[in-house]
């Protein structure tokens, strides 16, 4: 379904193996990331920062998903998560999660249904 | 350790926008890719998802550039819903054994849309299977093609063997409104489910 791809980098995994340090994710923090989490920054890049830190630092001042991130960066996902986790520990950026249909214990939330069908009837 | 977000993930942090997201399933060709962009807010982006056949030695490494990758993708867009609130939809890739690879994929989900092409019932049982066993609520939106023979919907839904509660309905994926009524048909399904699950037993 998507158009045809470049053959691909035959480095991608060093590269990506030396942008995590060779972490594999996701864990720990970045274990509950979702592809649409909200990303928002909370503090400002400092000097000599991991360029891909600053690059997300810089992109999320506005709230922007990890599938966005992912896909402007170029990043897979798990290896977005690790990075993300180590800018969430250090409290650099704030995660979002995606409201869910029913939160646990909460019950269905039909005041967000209702905000969605309105929003969906306006387009 | 404690993020803000993180023990709520619900309404209940304080302002800024947040998102919810629905699913885009059903079999290769089906349109799901065709629905997203028609009814998205932004140019539909992909993300990518790299697998490799076999497990990396973190502490080695020498001989990772001969593992085998295989790259899998997942097309998204989304739509504004107000000032607070984006709608992420995520067409899921055809090759369903692959859905794994992004965390949950479906974890989280409002609900999910199965496209149905009616000349090729059978490609889409495969992500109806995966809906019911994960329990996403789901509607069927069967993607009406020029050739397509019309089929009275209870035959569909015979064929489909999805439950009478399941909305089938018919629409044109190319189209933007056709897309958006699925969704608000979605989203009416939901708040029925909810209202029912609500009412005294």
């Amino acid at each position: 379904m998507s158009a045809p791809r470049p053959p691909t980098d035959p480095s991608g995994l060093e590269r990506y193996y030396v942008l995590t340090g060779g972490r594999s994710g996701p864990g720990g923090s970045a274990s509950s990331l979702d592809v649409a989490t909200l990303i928002v920054s909370r503090a400002a890049a400092v000097p000599g920062m991991q360029h891909e830190h600053e690059e997300i630092i810089r992109r999320c001042r506005d709230p922007l998903s990890v599938a966005e991130l992912g896909a402007h960066l170029g990043l897979p996902f798990n290896i977005l998560a690790v990075l993300l986790a180590d800018l969430l520990d250090a409290g650099r950026v704030e995660a979002r999660h995606p409201i869910p249909a029913s939160g646990a214990g909460s019950g269905p939330d039909l005041a967000l249904l209702e905000e969605v069908l309105s929003g969906l009837q306006r387009l | 350790m404690d993020f803000k977000g993180f023990d709520h993930p619900d309404r209940q942090t304080a302002g800024g926008p947040r998102s919810v997201k629905v699913m885009i399933a059903g079999g290769f060709g089906t349109g799901k890719t065709t629905m997203v962009r028609s009814v998205s807010d932004i140019k539909p982006l992909t993300t990518e998802e790299t697998l490799t056949q076999a497990s990396v030695d973190v502490d080695n490494l020498i001989g990772v550039a001969d593992k085998q990758e295989t790259t899998v993708s997942l097309d998204f867009g989304k739509i504004g819903i107000n000032d607070q609130l984006v709608l992420y939809l995520f067409g899921t890739p055809g090759q369903e054994r692959f859905w794994f690879l992004w965390n949950g994929l479906f974890k989280g989900a409002l609900g999910a849309v199965v496209l149905v092409d009616t000349r090729r019932l059978a490609s889409s049982f495969r992500a109806i299977e995966e809906m019911e066993r994960q329990n996403v609520p789901f509607v069927i939106a069967l993607n009406v093609f020029p050739d397509s023979t019309d089929h009275p919907i209870e035959e569909i839904r015979d064929a489909l063997d999805v439950s009478p509660h399941t909305p089938i309905v018919a629409c044109d994926a190319r189209d933007r409104a056709s897309s958006r009524d699925v969704l608000i048909a979605l989203i009416r399904h939901l708040q029925e489910r909810s209202a029912a699950a609500m009412e005294p037993r």
